[in-house]
């Protein structure tokens, strides 16, 4: 359906034409497409680094690749798809695009610092990928010393040198948030009248602004040490490395909530659009928000249970770790409660959004084997950990973000993606997703370590079943890549609201124009009123300003 | 920078009509949201702060625990009288940086300049005086991966305490010179007659980092310099 007469309003898309004004624009909107393109790419360079890795899998022997070249290769997928995609996916680039709108304002509270955190992440990205092309990097995405401070002879410097830089990036993003969304709704829009995307992204920009600093520190005191051989964390010279491991997993496994809680946030939104239905127990949903973040912070010692920490540590954390699944379980059980007799359409972003329940269900409750102490010395450096965090941030993640872009694709673009192929697309990636990381619960249950480029030959079934999975997960992100952008010139123009969804964002035309709204709405009722089929205001769209 | 279509100036004639000062940026529908928004924000990024410099806290305080006698002896290398001369300066600076925001509130524009350029003297007083302890540390072949050389107790543990020393006080003077910067860019928009009563938001941002800044010296100069005397 190609639209022979689009409408000529005003909107942020085509108010300037011009490299310069995406290049220098502080609108929300546009500075989520820049994300939108840069994590983008950065997503298909971890993925190649991905594919190769999988590649060399496929048989026992080191054939296609050497022990060093693998080494390299999982070190650049993970700092690739951790620093690079996963934390900035979902918050940089829908929160972007939506949290103003979904609060009623007209920008973040801090546009040009906005646009200024997109120029760092690049900054960071570039470096880090000049370090890989430089020679790359070995030490694993964790950084572990002494072997990243002494011994290795990659270039670690550099690539902490961007993830250092990016962590700024992050800050300033989760500094704009919560000063947005403490001051910047619309009047009417009280705490708990918020979506919980908004909730979400609140208690991850908690995370932003207090975990990041910690790594930032722990990565410049590992690029101090190799540049100035200073010895902080050297143990022949009394220095720990296992300092530095907390430092590190200080940040970085509330980290693995940052990708995650945005992840939960869209699906709080998909849910009940998709099933006509309130949320079920908003309130919880939105606290259970704060209380991953605020336990996330108390739980990082369990990926130390066998590196000599004390085993009384070993328990506390332990049991912290468990509470976890507390709030997590009851998001689950709030959005299963919210399908249970809704009138439930199966459009691609509910697809997602399901597929998202099931892998984020099996990735937590294996995260649960995980932290208890026994099983995971068991499982401890095996493919269990590797099929389990892929669960976590490929099966939630990723299956959320993506869910998340198709269904504000239309505001996003002003035109619908082909709901066949879309669907195609994510029924593709629930099943590819499961053939490659479920055998690795397997492989690593029966003793097949990580980070290895050769294996013992009975492990080959499982590996090629794993590489074949791969295959097919390849396919299904790139048939989005395909029709999003086919999408964006012959899509079927979509309207202000294609979904009839509640949330204020629709309320607006799509795409919207660079104010958001043309006078601020005026909130009047709860975010999910699907019973009745109302929206969040009265707020209508005043007289269109055309071109 | 914003390259804006002219015709967009009628979307925005709604927002403009509540625009009552030209420092209020459109997002903003009054200038106390404004001004609300850059306290909070700038209060967040000192949190963020407290977390940068306390992940080196932490470390410090660990192996202060660990190798306590060698911490007790290395910080006995360091210039105690230098230290507090520096941390009266910096104190006299915030009051400066304090007047500073002071006149701003009252509207007194050769104040403000005046004010500014002595906490920019003070905080430069600070920076020399740091850099010549850095240097009599050099000296004494204290820096550690530079020839370190000491000889009361294990010479790895004290290369550690330097090497939080220099991490820690290096990292503050890295803020302090940010800051000089910050401090300057003030004296520029302050000449330009750019403050007024009912708009001073960044003399006030600034002044809040400058007293940041210096409320991390008052946690260095002690755990550096004074804790091990008594050790």
């Amino acid at each position: 359906m190609i639209d022979k007469a689009p409408d000529r309003r005003l909107h942020y898309l085509n108010v300037s034409y011009g490299v310069k004004s995406w290049l220098f624009t502080t609108d929300h909107k546009r500075i989520a497409w820049l994300y939108l393109l840069s994590v983008t790419f950065f997503f298909f360079i971890g993925g190649f680094f991905a594919t190769l890795l999988r590649l060399e899998l496929l048989t026992p022997q080191g054939d296609l690749v050497q022990a060093e070249t693998y080494n390299k290769l999982f070190t650049m997928h993970g700092v690739m798809m951790v620093f690079f995609f996963l934390i900035p996916s979902i918050p940089a680039i829908l929160g972007n695009f939506l949290i103003p709108m979904m609060i009623g304002a007209r920008d973040l509270a801090f546009p040009r610092l906005n646009l200024a955190s997109w120029y760092i992440y690049m900054i960071g990205g570039l470096l880090t990928i000049g370090a890989g092309v430089a020679g790359g990097v070995d030490t694993g995405w964790t950084f572990y010393t002494p072997y990243s401070s002494i011994y290795s002879n990659s270039h670690v410097a550099l690539t902490v040198c961007g993830i250092f830089i990016n962590g700024f990036s992050t800050i300033l993003t989760g500094i704009n948030f919560i000063v947005t969304i403490h001051k910047m709704r619309a009047p009417g829009m009280t705490w708990f009248r918020m979506p919980l995307f908004v909730w979400s992204h609140y208690a991850t920009s908690i995370i932003f602004i207090l975990g990041t600093p910690v790594v930032a520190i722990a990565l410049a005191l590992v690029a101090l040490e190799r540049v100035f051989r200073l010895g902080i964390f050297d143990p022949e010279l009394g220095g720990d490395p296992v300092l530095f491991q907390h430092l590190f997993w200080f940040y970085s496994h509330p980290a693995v909530y940052i990708m995650i809680l945005p992840g939960m946030g869209v699906v709080s939104e998909l849910i009940p659009c998709f099933s006509r239905k309130r949320i079920f127990g908003y309130s919880f949903v939105a606290i259970s928000s704060l209380a991953i973040a605020v336990l996330g912070f108390l739980v990082w010692g369990h990926h130390m249970f066998v590196s000599g920490q004390s085993i009384y540590a070993g328990m506390i954390f332990s049991l912290f770790s468990m509470l976890v699944a507390i709030p997590s379980a009851i998001k689950v059980f709030n959005w299963t409660a919210t399908l249970y007799k809704g009138s439930i359409s199966l459009d691609a972003p509910m697809l997602y959004a399901l597929g998202f329940i099931g892998l984020f269900t099996i990735g937590g409750l294996t995260g649960i084997f995980l932290a208890t102490l026994a099983v995971d010395v068991h499982v401890h450096d095996t493919y269990f950990i590797v099929a389990h965090f892929h669960y976590i941030m490929v099966g939630g993640a990723v299956m959320a973000y993506l869910g998340g872009i198709h269904f504000w694709w239309p505001k996003m673009t002003g035109r619908l993606y082909p709901e066949g192929w879309a669907r195609l697309a994510a029924v593709t990636i629930f099943i590819g997703f499961h053939l490659t990381f479920f055998p690795q619960f397997v492989l690593g249950y029966l003793g097949m370590p990580r980070r290895y480029h050769a294996y013992p030959p009975e492990f080959q079934v499982l590996n090629v079943m794993s590489t074949a999975g791969a295959s097919i997960l390849a396919v299904g992100y790139l048939l989005p890549l395909i029709y999003l952008i086919w999408s964006l010139r012959y899509g079927a123009v979509a309207g202000m609201n294609p979904w009839k969804a509640t949330g204020l964002e629709w309320q607006t035309p799509s795409p919207p124009p660079t104010d958001n709204f043309d006078e601020t709405p005026i909130v009047t009722r709860e975010p999910y009123d699907y019973a009745r089929g109302e929206p969040q205001s009265e707020y209508v769209p005043g007289e269109v300003e055309h071109v | 920078m914003r390259a804006v279509n002219p015709s967009l100036n009628t979307c925005r004639v709604k927002w403009n009509m509540s625009k009552s000062h030209p420092d209020l940026l459109h997002h903003f529908d009054d200038p106390e949201q404004q001004l609300d928004a850059a306290q909070s924000g700038m209060w967040l990024f000192l949190a963020t702060e407290v977390m940068f410099f306390g992940g080196m806290f932490i470390g410090y305080t660990v192996y202060r625990d660990a190798y306590f006698e060698v911490f007790a002896h290395a910080s006995n290398h360091l210039n105690v009288w230098l230290g507090s001369i520096n941390t009266a300066v910096l104190i006299c600076s915030s009051l400066s940086m304090a007047l500073a925001v002071h006149s701003a509130q009252a509207g007194h524009r050769k104040q403000i300049i005046f004010f500014l350029l002595l906490t920019m003297l003070l905080g430069t007083v600070f920076l020399g005086i740091k850099f010549t302890e850095y240097y009599h540390k050099y000296e004494e072949r204290l820096i550690p991966g530079l020839a370190f050389d000491f000889k009361q107790g294990n010479p790895g543990y004290a290369a550690i305490f330097f090497s939080f020393y220099f991490a820690m006080t290096g990292l503050h003077a890295l803020h302090m010179t940010i800051g000089l910067g910050l401090l300057a860019f003030l004296v520029a928009k302050a000449a330009r007659n750019r403050f007024s009563p009912v708009y001073y938001t960044p003399v006030e941002m600034i002044g809040l980092y400058w007293h940041f800044v210096d409320i991390v010296w008052i946690f260095l100069f002690p755990l550096l310099y004074l804790v091990g005397r008594h050790g």
